[in-house]
């Protein structure tokens, strides 16, 4: 799972894809997974870092992790090429 | 250090398009309390979900529909609807306030008479009434609103029987300009069959022709149609004054008046758009008031008003069950109350709000019940924060016909708690339990051994 390289990522959260003209927006939580995923964090280190810093349980972040991942794939925001 | 509170990481494409002035509105604001009573409190005694009254706000919805009309009329009284809301407590909130009653049954009658409303307050109309009803509503003295031939008919046979002269009006339907025009209720007025059953009525003298009632339709956005209403019922009481020689009593104008919720389709939302308690008083006063009655004459005018008084004071409670993503990327979220409970949500577009703190950010979803019914859908879109399982909600404006239109189907009923005027919950109905449900049934006992 790789943040494409041309994803432009701002402070606020703002997300743009020049490929495809898309703009998105994503709260402070998806912000720190997209810049993880964009630092190259593996699945495991990203888990550590969020169950670490917010109130939730491991089932809870795997759960929504998965469907967050899934909707950066579909809106071409990540590949799953490694 | 301390960690921090979770919430669930979600992306939102922006669309760009065509924007309206009125923008787009998310319903984001938690609702953390109703009149005092804290959400997580209630749902946690009571269970969710959960119906949720406001007192304070049926007592001030109600006064300001009096002073809309007291203002601009002399004689004016509200008869609650009690198909709108007939639980017993909500009734007597209304009684205290000085509402009569409007009952469409036998069922509902003797409801009115057990929560202690006197038989001569209880206007009874709709197109049931048992003899049994008939009987009791004329030894009562109740005003009995006549449907149709075949019911003014039993009640002249009953009469004789009784002997009694029972207090009565015709239900009158009209072209009003609006569609679609109601037209199965009463006897029409284009037609000269309202004109008829008055003649009827007057001549054969068994009975006392004391009211005019009609009741154009329901959630009507047109204040002007209860105007012309207003005119045509007039017309026929000024016929009949100049033929029998008779005032009447009293003008019902029946109910019908918008409340604030959204309908389906609605470009505005209900709350921008439904007109006021004032705008339908401004119409129907106004051509009463501008009739040739005398002001010793003008009659009584009466007003069942249900949906418009008791709407907003409702409020339902529910938890999220689950989330999940639907095949075309949208989000869907599954409440713990469906359809069954809240009928409404077939034609409104209810509020709904989270009951917890979240950030400001949103996502689109579908809003389902927890029915394996693929119609069981509360929202088919909803901008709402990222609520994950185990979160409440708080759905708006759900006051009128859901806890008298309510299905026992595949759930059961939740509890209905009324918050007082001091902020205190009360439980007004019990939630249904299987032990009740199954009271209700008689197995055959030769059903009742089988192998598996």
């Amino acid at each position: 799972m790789k943040i494409k390289k041309n994803v432009a990522i701002s402070e606020s959260g703002f997300i743009f894809n020049p490929t495809t003209g898309d703009s998105f927006s994503t709260n402070p939580i998806g912000l720190e997974i997209i810049r993880m995923l964009k630092d190259d964090k593996s699945k495991d280190e990203i888990r550590k870092s969020i169950l670490s810093k917010y109130i939730t349980d491991e089932s809870t972040f795997e759960k929504d992790y998965y469907d967050f991942v899934m909707m950066l794939q579909t809106n071409q925001v990540a590949d799953d090429s490694e | 250090m301390e960690k921090i509170r979770y919430e669930r990481p979600v992306i939102k494409k922006l669309n760009t398009g065509v924007m309206n002035k009125y923008g787009t509105r998310t319903e984001y604001t938690p609702v953390t309390n109703i009149d005092g009573a804290r959400v997580k409190d209630l749902i946690s005694e009571f269970g969710s979900p959960l119906f949720v009254m406001s007192e304070q706000t049926i007592r001030k919805t109600y006064k300001d529909a009096v002073r809309a009309f007291t203002t601009r009329y002399p004689k004016v009284q509200f008869a609650w609807s009690y198909k709108t809301h007939y639980n017993n407590a909500i009734c007597s909130v209304f009684h205290q306030e000085g509402s009569w009653s409007e009952v469409v049954s036998g069922f509902e009658y003797n409801k009115a008479l057990l929560n202690g409303v006197p038989g001569n307050k209880i206007i009874f109309n709709g197109p049931d009434k048992t003899d049994d009803d008939l009987i009791l509503a004329i030894n009562n003295e109740s005003m009995i609103h006549i449907d149709h031939l075949d019911e003014l008919y039993r009640i002249i046979e009953l009469t004789d029987e009784l002997k009694k002269r029972p207090k009565v009006a015709i239900r009158v339907n009209m072209d009003t300009g609006v569609y679609p025009m109601w037209d199965r209720f009463g006897f029409n007025y284009e037609s000269g069959q309202a004109w008829d059953a008055i003649n009827k009525i007057i001549l054969t003298n068994k009975m006392d022709l004391i009211g005019l009632h009609t009741h154009i339709g329901t959630f009507m956005l047109t204040p002007s149609a209860y105007a012309v209403a207003a005119t045509k019922l007039l017309d026929l009481a000024f016929h009949i004054k100049s033929k029998f020689g008779k005032n009447i009593t009293y003008i019902d104008m029946g109910g019908g008046f918008a409340s604030r919720n959204t309908l389906k389709g609605s470009y505005l939302m209900g709350a921008d758009s439904v007109p006021t308690f004032d705008d339908y008083a401004e119409a129907i006063c106004s051509a009463l008031l501008n009739s040739e009655y005398s002001k010793e004459d003008l009659p009584l005018l009466i007003l069942e008003s249900g949906r418009s008084l008791v709407d907003e004071a409702g409020f339902l409670l529910g938890t999220v069950l689950a989330n999940k993503r639907l095949s075309d990327g949208r989000k869907a979220t599954i409440m713990d109350f469906g359809v069954n409970i809240l009928f409404t949500s077939f034609w409104y577009e209810h509020k709904i709000s989270p009951a917890q703190e979240f950030s400001h950010y949103t996502e689109d979803s579908v809003i389902y019940g927890p029915l394996c019914m693929n119609i069981d859908v509360i929202r088919e879109n909803i901008t709402l924060p990222p609520m994950k399982k185990g979160d409440n909600v708080v759905v708006h404006t759900v006051g009128a016909y859901n806890m008298t239109q309510w299905m026992q189907f595949i759930a059961m009923r939740p509890n209905i708690v009324m918050i007082d005027m001091d902020g205190k919950p009360h439980l007004i109905r019990k939630k249904e339990t299987l032990e009740y449900m199954n009271s209700l049934e008689i197995t055959p006992e030769y059903l009742k051994d089988f192998k598996l």
